[in-house]
């Protein structure tokens, strides 16, 4: 088995504008099974993550446990990372986030890891909007433990592991869960659709606040089966697409001629903006009751709801909520926490 | 694009760009793997079954195949493959046994074969197993042809030249050497079976510029030259001498000179300096020992003193390209130069010349007199006569003049048989798995990022000082195996099967050199540009799958594919494969050979 990857690259591959080649925004070979999702959600971030000119030291890259939560080990090696207790993700990932403003937050998180040992952190830093991108990906079942059902398995769907016999539990579907609560930013994505999940995932890191991705991503092992809802079949089968998605950064905002027919246009905090094609005519991204009703429209006739479904343009986040100063946290230095006598004389006065 | 047919061997064969490039296409990335093996003996084998001279050729091939190794694509420079084949030749051991068998009744069927060389040689290799009785004339003392007149024993020495010739010659071919063939008629008169002719291209060039007549007393023409050194007629040269030219013989003649005697050793070509015919290593070489060349001087003029050659006089050009890219020098003007000479070597190309064949006698001669052939068959207007090397169509090298005669002798075969020349035997092929568990293969697929090894050489002073002592001292084992290792095993192929495939992008994702896409279909054109890295070498092929589920196709860009085996590592339901191939094209003997792999 080879763990070492060629160092040769296609002659005919350009450096980004910050002067990085996409090769160095990669990472380890993955142990993963072979054909595992995970594996295509990895390469998206990487290619998502060159295409938008971040250098790889701004990003940190946040995981728990399991399968999913192993992947930053195969992408961005050249940037911060922390693989935290199973489920608490979100708390190492709000620390850092407050003591350095700074830097881009990755969360990558797994079904096991949200929806079940993790969902009490998961639903608070969500109600904190904390600015970073959470990422989860949805197989289904317990791929590091030989694919138990997990929280996220469907009613009725089949896996490997249950020996043929239908999951009898509801699914926690952690979409409804993040629009319920109020999430700023909410998709769903397919590892197997690069083409809807790299755009996802620029507009997701650049979205001021929670971003969360629900990206489902079949286990090649246990979980991709005939009766499985979510295996690659399965998924292809029953896919329905909110819209096309483009995001367009700042930076280009004035060279790019923007394709004719988009229906909707998000302008984000940061002056970048998503732009909506061919979307259904009952639905508002924008608005929250529009976003429940079509989700629960496509449960309904059995189909799975993918794209950009709910964006709050307004969104403000833990920083901006709390007040802090621009400058991130850990670099304040003793002359900023500690003015002196004369910062407290002229408070003092301020009082009297 | 309609799905690639892969079922056609040409497909693959083309995929191996070292074997493509090869006019006899031997199987190089399979001999290399068996050099890495310490498997000397197979791999020599397998190139003297394909090109006959491995230990000639492994010093002193054109190397075709270099200048088309993939590896030259991805980093700075191609696999030694030239150097590679002379380590199977050094340390392979006992060979013999392993040669077919020349069968003691003979098949009644006779042969002359005119000029030692390689085409006739390979002719005699070919046909020999088979039973046929073969007359070899040649007007020197003994066999090789060029290989032995033109190439210097710095380059090649004489044993290992006269080890493959005798390796044929001891078939029990019956020569007559110090045989000048002076008439075709006289030869047709004799009543063989079938006459082949390879007696290459022997007339060096003349300049005819004033003062050539006067100086020639120290005047040479190149090969023959070299040819008179060879056999020892030769012995020493004055000390300040000018070659003119700038091929392959040129940097023979100049680096000779150089062991006779000869101080100041020039080498002044009419063109630029980057247009030279020699091969960029000869080149370096002569460089190396010390002698400059000198470049955009046409000679014109040989300067006599007393009646003895004192230097030749140069005019100085610069070259322009008009639209379709040919070339015309034009004087710049500045004065002559002259440059002091006690002999001068004219070596600017050669001829064919067949003064001995009438031209009464049916065998029709074309183009610059050159014999009509059928191109495949190399049979001439005389049904029972044939021609190969560069007797055939004009001076080529030692690797064409053995695919030719490998060609010529499976003509010959079934003209003496009855059979029609035109049928050729399909090539052997062979497509095999190479997976041996879930992440294993039988072959080495990692890819080594080790820069291509140098060949030592001899120290200078030594080589200098005797023309007998080769230059170069050849990659020792160790060496070997370094340099074997660079070879990306292109022969094994990612075999894709469109049935199997989930569409996961697990290939995709993780080929290191961007190689696969899957997407829309449509024409070439249009899928070179929507490809994961632009597919911009339209010289290598784009490998297409049929449609699959998500009304897709793969598409592989052949170009720079490493063949390390990782789409097929992380591909979970083997819809790629690694599958050695190997290619071998049909001679008239090979029905005698156990084949090696």
């Amino acid at each position: 088995m080879s763990y070492i990857k060629p160092t040769f690259i296609h002659p005919g591959l350009e450096k980004n504008a910050v002067g990085y080649l996409k090769r160095e925004y990669e990472g380890a070979i993955s142990t993963l099974c072979a054909g595992c999702g995970h594996d295509s959600i990895s390469t998206a971030i990487v290619q998502a993550c060159y295409e938008m000119n971040i250098e790889p030291h701004h990003l940190a890259k946040l995981s728990g446990i399991g399968c999913s939560s192993k992947t930053p080990t195969y992408f961005m090696s050249n940037s911060h990372g922390f693989n935290s207790v199973h489920g608490r993700m979100p708390s190492i990932a709000t620390g850092a986030n407050l003591a350095n403003r700074d830097l881009i937050y990755l969360g990558i998180s797994g079904d096991g890891d949200t929806a079940s040992i993790g969902m009490g952190q998961f639903v608070h830093v969500i109600r904190r909007n904390l600015n970073m991108t959470y990422v989860v990906m949805n197989n289904g079942c317990y791929g590091l433990t030989k694919g138990q059902d997990s929280a996220t398995a469907d009613f009725g769907s089949i896996s490997k592991a249950g020996g043929g016999t239908a999951t009898p539990f509801q699914a926690i579907d952690l979409v409804g869960l993040g629009i319920e609560l109020n999430a700023t930013f909410v998709a769903r994505s397919f590892s197997g659709d690069k083409t809807q999940l790299i755009p996802l995932l620029k507009a997701a890191m650049s979205h001021p606040g929670f971003a969360f991705i629900d990206v489902i991503s079949p286990c090649v092992t246990f979980n991709n089966n005939r009766g499985s809802t979510k295996s690659y079949d399965y998924v292809r089968d029953h896919i329905a697409i909110t819209g096309g998605l483009d995001f367009v950064p700042r930076q280009e905002e004035i060279s790019i001629d923007y394709e004719s027919g988009s229906d909707k246009t998000v302008e984000l905090f940061d002056g970048s903006r998503i732009n909506l094609r061919k979307l259904a005519d009952d639905w508002d991204p924008t608005d929250r009751y529009s976003a429940i009703n079509k989700l629960q429209d496509s449960k309904r006739s059995g189909q799975i709801l993918t794209g950009l479904i709910y964006i709050d343009p307004e969104s403000r986040d833990l920083h901006d909520i709390l007040n802090t100063v621009d400058k991130p946290l850990n670099k304040l230095d003793e002359d900023d926490l500690w003015p002196g006598d004369g910062a407290l004389e002229s408070l003092n006065a301020g009082f009297r | 694009m309609k799905p690639t047919n892969i079922a056609d061997p040409e497909y693959f064969h083309k995929v191996v760009d070292c074997q493509y490039a090869c006019p006899a296409h031997t199987p190089v990335p399979e001999y290399i793997r068996l050099i890495a093996q310490k498997k000397y003996t197979e791999a020599y084998m397998i190139n003297w079954e394909s090109n006959v001279f491995p230990g000639i050729l492994g010093r002193t091939c054109d190397r075709p195949c270099e200048p088309a190794c993939r590896r030259g694509r991805v980093e700075e420079e191609p696999v030694a493959i030239c150097r590679l084949k002379r380590v199977a030749a050094d340390n392979k051991e006992e060979v013999k046994h392993l040669m077919p068998e020349i069968p003691l009744i003979k098949n009644g069927k006779r042969i002359a074969l005119i000029g030692g060389g390689p085409a006739s040689l390979t002719v005699a290799r070919d046909l020999a197993p088979l039973g046929y009785e073969m007359d070899l004339y040649d007007e020197w003392h003994a066999g090789g042809g060029m290989m032995r007149t033109q190439i210097p024993a710095f380059r090649l020495p004489i044993e290992v030249l006269e080890e493959e010739v005798d390796y044929i010659l001891d078939m029990g071919i019956t020569t007559h050497f110090n045989h000048y063939v002076s008439s075709m008629k006289e030869t047709l008169e004799k009543d063989y079976d079938a006459i082949f002719v390879g007696t290459g291209a022997p007339k060096g060039r003349n300049l005819n510029i004033p003062g050539r007549e006067e100086g020639d007393a120290n005047i040479h023409i190149g090969i023959e030259w070299l040819a008179g050194v060879a056999f020892e007629h030769i012995t020493s040269i004055g000390k300040k001498v000018i070659v003119l030219g700038g091929g392959n013989t040129a940097m023979d003649c100049c680096r000779t000179s150089r062991r006779l005697g000869g101080t100041e050793v020039k080498v002044v070509v009419r063109s630029p300096f980057k247009t030279m015919k020699a091969s960029p290593w000869e080149i370096e070489d002569a460089i190396e020992e010390d002698i400059p060349i000198l470049n955009n001087m046409p000679p014109k003029e040989f300067v006599i003193e007393d009646g003895r050659l004192k230097g030749v006089i140069f005019t100085k050009v610069r070259a322009e390209y008009d639209e379709n890219g040919r070339r015309s020098l034009i004087p710049t003007g500045e004065p002559d130069e002259f440059i002091e000479a006690d002999d001068v070597i004219i070596a600017i190309g050669q001829d064919n010349a067949f003064p001995w064949i009438e031209r009464d006698i049916g065998l029709e001669f074309g183009k610059w007199d050159l014999p009509v052939l059928d191109e495949v068959t190399f049979q001439s207007t005389l049904p029972h006569v044939f021609f190969g090397g560069d007797a055939a169509f004009g001076p080529e090298n030692v690797i064409t003049a053995v695919a030719h005669g490998h060609q010529a002798a499976i003509s010959i075969d079934h003209f003496c048989q009855g059979k029609s020349v035109h049928e050729r035997l399909d090539p052997m092929t062979n497509l095999v798995s190479q997976k041996m568990g879930i992440h294993e293969w039988m072959y080495d697929a990692p890819v080594v990022d080790d820069l291509r090894y140098k060949v030592p050489h001899e120290d200078k002073r030594i080589t200098l000082a005797d023309r007998h002592v080769e230059v170069e001292l050849g990659f020792d084992q160790s060496l070997g195996f370094k340099e074997a290792q660079r070879c990306l095993n292109c022969d094994v192929q990612t075999v894709f099967n469109t049935s199997r495939c989930i569409e996961c992008d697990a290939c995709m994702d993780i080929c290191p050199t961007s190689c696969i896409t899957f997407t829309k279909n449509g024409d070439e054109d249009d899928l070179r540009t929507r490809l994961s890295a632009p597919a911009e070498n339209k010289t290598q092929d784009l490998y297409v799958s049929d449609l699959l589920p998500t009304s897709r196709v793969m598409v592989k860009d052949e170009d720079v594919c490493l063949h390390c085996g990782l789409c097929a590592e992380r591909c979970p339901t083997a819809a790629w494969d690694m599958q050695l191939f190997f290619y071998n094209v049909t001679k008239a003997s090979s029905g005698c050979l156990t084949p090696v792999v």
